[in-house]
C-alpha cells in the first residue's frame, strides 16, 4: 500500500522514460535468454535419451514395468516367512560386527594419514611449501582409483578377508579425508601457530597444539561421515570376497527364490547399522561443538 | 648486549625495514615508536625470527642470531619472548597450559602429544600466574578471559620462556586504558625485577615517555630518532609522525590516566 500526502498525484501506469524504457529492455532481453537456455537444455536432455535408449540392450519404456518385480517379490517372501527374522538376525550379527569394524579400521588409519596429508598439503601451515602440491596429487590419485579396484587387485595378491578391505577403503579414505581437512585448516586462525612459533616450537608442536584443537569438531565431524559411507563400501568389498555382511548377501542372493527372507534381514541390519551411526555421530559432533 | 647492524626486510620492491643499526649495552626498557606501517613490527619479528630478514646483522653476545637454523634456531626463540598485540593464545585450551607452552623449545613433539608436563615446570607455571595476579584463572579456557587478562597470560608464557629478551609487539593496542596500564606496569616490572630487557612497540608517544629507558623513532623503515625519553620533544614527534605544525600530541596518545583516583573512586560509587 502506498500512502503518499504530498507530491504529485498517483498514475496506476507512470511513464518509465528513457532511463526506465532502457531497463525494461534489460529484464525483456534476459527474460528472452533465460527461456532460450531452458529450450536449448529440454532439447538435450531429449537426445541425450533417445541416444542411450538406442544404445541400451533391452529398452528403458518396455523394462520399467518389470522393475519393481524383483523387490515385489522378495518382500512377498519375505513377509511370508517373517517369523525367521530374529534368529536370521542373530545369524548375521557376527557379519554385520566384521564388516563395521573393517570401516572402522579404514577410517581411523584414513583419518590418520588423511591429517598428516592435510597439513602438509595447506597453504599457510605446510611444513615444505613447495612440496605442497606433491602432497594434493598424492590425495588426488588416492581418491581416483576406486576401492573396489584395490581391493580386488589386493585380494588377488593377499588373499581374501579383511585385511585388503582395510587398506583399500584407508587408502580412498586418506585422500577424500585429506582434501576436507585442508579445506578446513585452511580457515583456521593463525595466529596461535605464530604465538607458538614464537616460543621456539616445532612444526609437530605447532600443528598439535594450535591447529588440531580449532578444527577438531570439523574434523571429526567429517571422519564420522566417512565412517558411515566406509561401512557400506566395507559391505560392497564383502561381494568381491573380503568377508562380512556383504559375503553373507551376494550368497543369499546368489541362491535366489528361498532366501530372500535372510536377504531382507542383511538389508535391514545394514540400514539399523547406518541409521545407529548417524544418530551416534549427530551426538558426538553436537557435544565437540559446544563442550 | 644486543647489536642491530643494517637489518633490512624488503617486501616486493618497498622496503619495510631500511638498514636499521642500533645497539643495546644493558637489560634496559626499549619503545619503539612510530605510525603504522613505519616497520616496527617486521623489525620485532625479524629478531624473533618469526620474518626472514633480506640483509644484515642481529648479534646478541656476538652471535648472529639471523645465521641460525633449525634446532638453533628454535633454542634462540626460546631465549626471546614475544608478545602479540592480538595475544596469539590458543584459545580453546586452559590458561596453565597456554603459559607452559612457552617451555615448547626445550619438550620433545611426542611429549607434547602426551600432555606430559614436568611436575615442577606446571607449578613454575602456577607461580608465575600468581605473580602476574591471575593464579585463579588458571583452570579457564583462554578465550573465556577478558583481553587485558589475556595479555597477563601472554607475558606469563613469555616468562616461562626465561627469556634474556622480551618482545612486545603493540602489546596495549588493543586493551582499554585501565587494562593497558596494568599491562605495561607488568612488563616495566619484569624489566626492573628480573633484568630482562624488553623492547616494545608503542605507537603512543605518552606511554613511551613514561615507560621507556630509551626510545627509537622509526619513519618509513627508518631509524629518524633515537635517544632518552627526555629528547622526545613534540618537534621531534612531529617528525617521526611525519605531521605538520598542526600535530597534536594527544592524537596519538592511548590516554594512560596518570591520576587514577577519580577512576577507583567512580568504581567505588559503582560497586557500593
Amino acid at each position: 500500500m502506498v500512502d503518499i500526502a504530498f507530491g504529485p498525484k498517483r498514475d496506476p501506469h507512470p511513464d518509465p522514460g528513457p532511463a526506465g524504457a532502457a531497463y525494461l529492455d534489460l529484464v525483456r532481453r534476459r527474460r528472452m535468454y533465460g527461456g532460450i537456455l531452458v529450450v536449448l537444455f529440454v532439447a538435450l536432455m531429449a537426445s541425450g535419451f533417445r541416444l542411450t535408449e538406442s544404445r541400451n540392450a533391452g529398452g528403458f519404456w518396455q523394462g520399467l514395468p518389470q522393475v519393481f518385480d524383483f523387490p515385489a517379490e522378495v518382500l512377498a517372501e519375505a513377509w511370508d516367512k517373517r517369523a525367521n527374522l530374529p534368529e536370521l538376525f542373530l545369524d548375521h550379527l557376527p557379519a554385520l560386527i566384521e564388516t563395521l569394524n573393517i570401516a572402522a579400521v579404514s577410517t581411523l588409519l584414513g583419518g590418520l594419514a588423511g591429517m598428516m596429508l592435510a597439513l602438509l598439503s595447506t597453504r599457510g601451515l605446510a611444513r615444505w611449501p613447495r612440496l605442497t602440491p606433491l602432497f594434493r596429487r598424492a590425495m588426488d590419485a588416492s581418491r581416483a582409483i576406486p576401492e573396489i579396484v584395490i581391493a580386488l587387485v589386493l585380494i588377488y595378491i593377499l588373499g581374501g578377508g579383511p585385511v585388503p578391505a582395510v587398506a583399500a577403503i584407508a587408502l580412498h579414505t586418506a585422500g577424500a579425508l585429506g582434501k576436507l581437512f585442508s579445506e578446513v585448516a585452511e580457515n583456521a586462525d593463525l595466529k596461535p601457530v605464530e604465538g607458538l612459533a614464537s616460543t621456539g616450537a616445532t612444526w609437530g608442536q605447532q600443528m598439535y597444539l594450535g591447529v588440531i584443537p580449532q578444527v577438531a569438531p570439523n574434523w571429526m565431524s567429517y571422519a564420522l561421515m566417512r565412517f558411515e559411507i566406509n561401512v557400506r563400501a566395507s559391505a560392497i568389498l564383502g561381494f568381491v570376497g573380503s568377508g562380512g555382511i556383504g559375503y553373507d548377501l551376494k550368497i543369499a542372493m546368489q541362491w535366489g527364490m528361498g532366501r530372500y527372507d535372510e536377504v531382507v534381514a542383511i538389508f535391514l541390519l545394514l540400514f539399523l547399522a547406518i541409521v545407529a551411526i548417524d544418530r551416534l555421530s549427530d551426538h558426538a559432533r553436537h557435544r565437540l561443538v559446544k563442550g | 648486549m644486543l647489536d642491530v647492524r643494517n637489518l633490512t626486510r624488503i617486501f616486493g620492491t618497498r622496503a619495510a625495514v631500511d638498514h636499521v643499526s642500533f645497539a643495546v649495552d644493558r637489560p634496559a626498557f626499549v619503545g619503539i615508536i612510530g605510525r603504522s606501517g613505519a616497520g616496527k613490527s617486521t623489525l620485532l619479528r625479524m629478531m624473533n625470527r618469526l620474518t626472514d630478514a633480506s640483509s644484515g646483522q642481529i648479534l646478541v653476545d656476538g652471535q648472529d642470531v639471523l645465521a641460525l637454523r633449525g634446532a638453533d634456531r628454535r633454542q634462540w626463540q626460546g631465549n626471546c619472548a614475544m608478545i602479540f598485540q592480538q595475544f596469539n593464545l590458543v584459545p580453546r585450551m586452559d590458561v596453565a597450559s597456554n603459559v607452559l607452552h612457552g617451555i615448547l623449545s626445550r619438550r620433545s613433539t611426542l611429549a607434547t602429544m602426551f600432555n606430559l608436563w614436568p611436575r615442577a615446570d606446571i607449578l613454575k607455571a602456577l607461580e608465575i600466574l600468581d605473580r602476574l595476579g591471575i593464579a585463579e584463572q588458571a583452570p579457564k579456557r583462554a578465550e573465556a578471559l577478558s583481553g587485558g587478562q589475556q595479555q597477563r597470560v601472554a607475558i606469563a608464557r613469555a616468562l616461562m620462556q626465561d627469556p634474556r629478551i622480551i618482545l612486545a609487539d603493540e602489546p596495549i593496542a588493543s586493551l582499554d586504558p585501565m587494562n593497558a596500564q596494568v599491562v605495561m606496569d607488568t612488563l616495566k616490572r619484569i624489566n626492573v625485577e628480573d633484568g630482562r630487557m624488553v623492547i616494545a612497540n608503542l605507537h603512543t608517544l605518552d606511554t613511551a615517555r613514561r615507560y621507556c629507558d630509551r626510545v627509537i623513532g622509526m619513519r618509513d623503515g627508518r631509524v629518524v630518532f633515537d635517544g632518552t625519553p627526555d629528547q622526545l620533544s613534540t618537534g621531534v614527534a612531529r617528525d617521526i609522525y611525519g605531521a605538520d605544525a598542526s600535530f597534536n600530541e594527544s592524537a596519538t596518545s592511548t590516554a594512560i590516566p596518570t591520576e587514577t583516583a577519580p577512576d577507583r573512586a567512580y568504581a567505588d560509587r559503582m560497586l557500593s
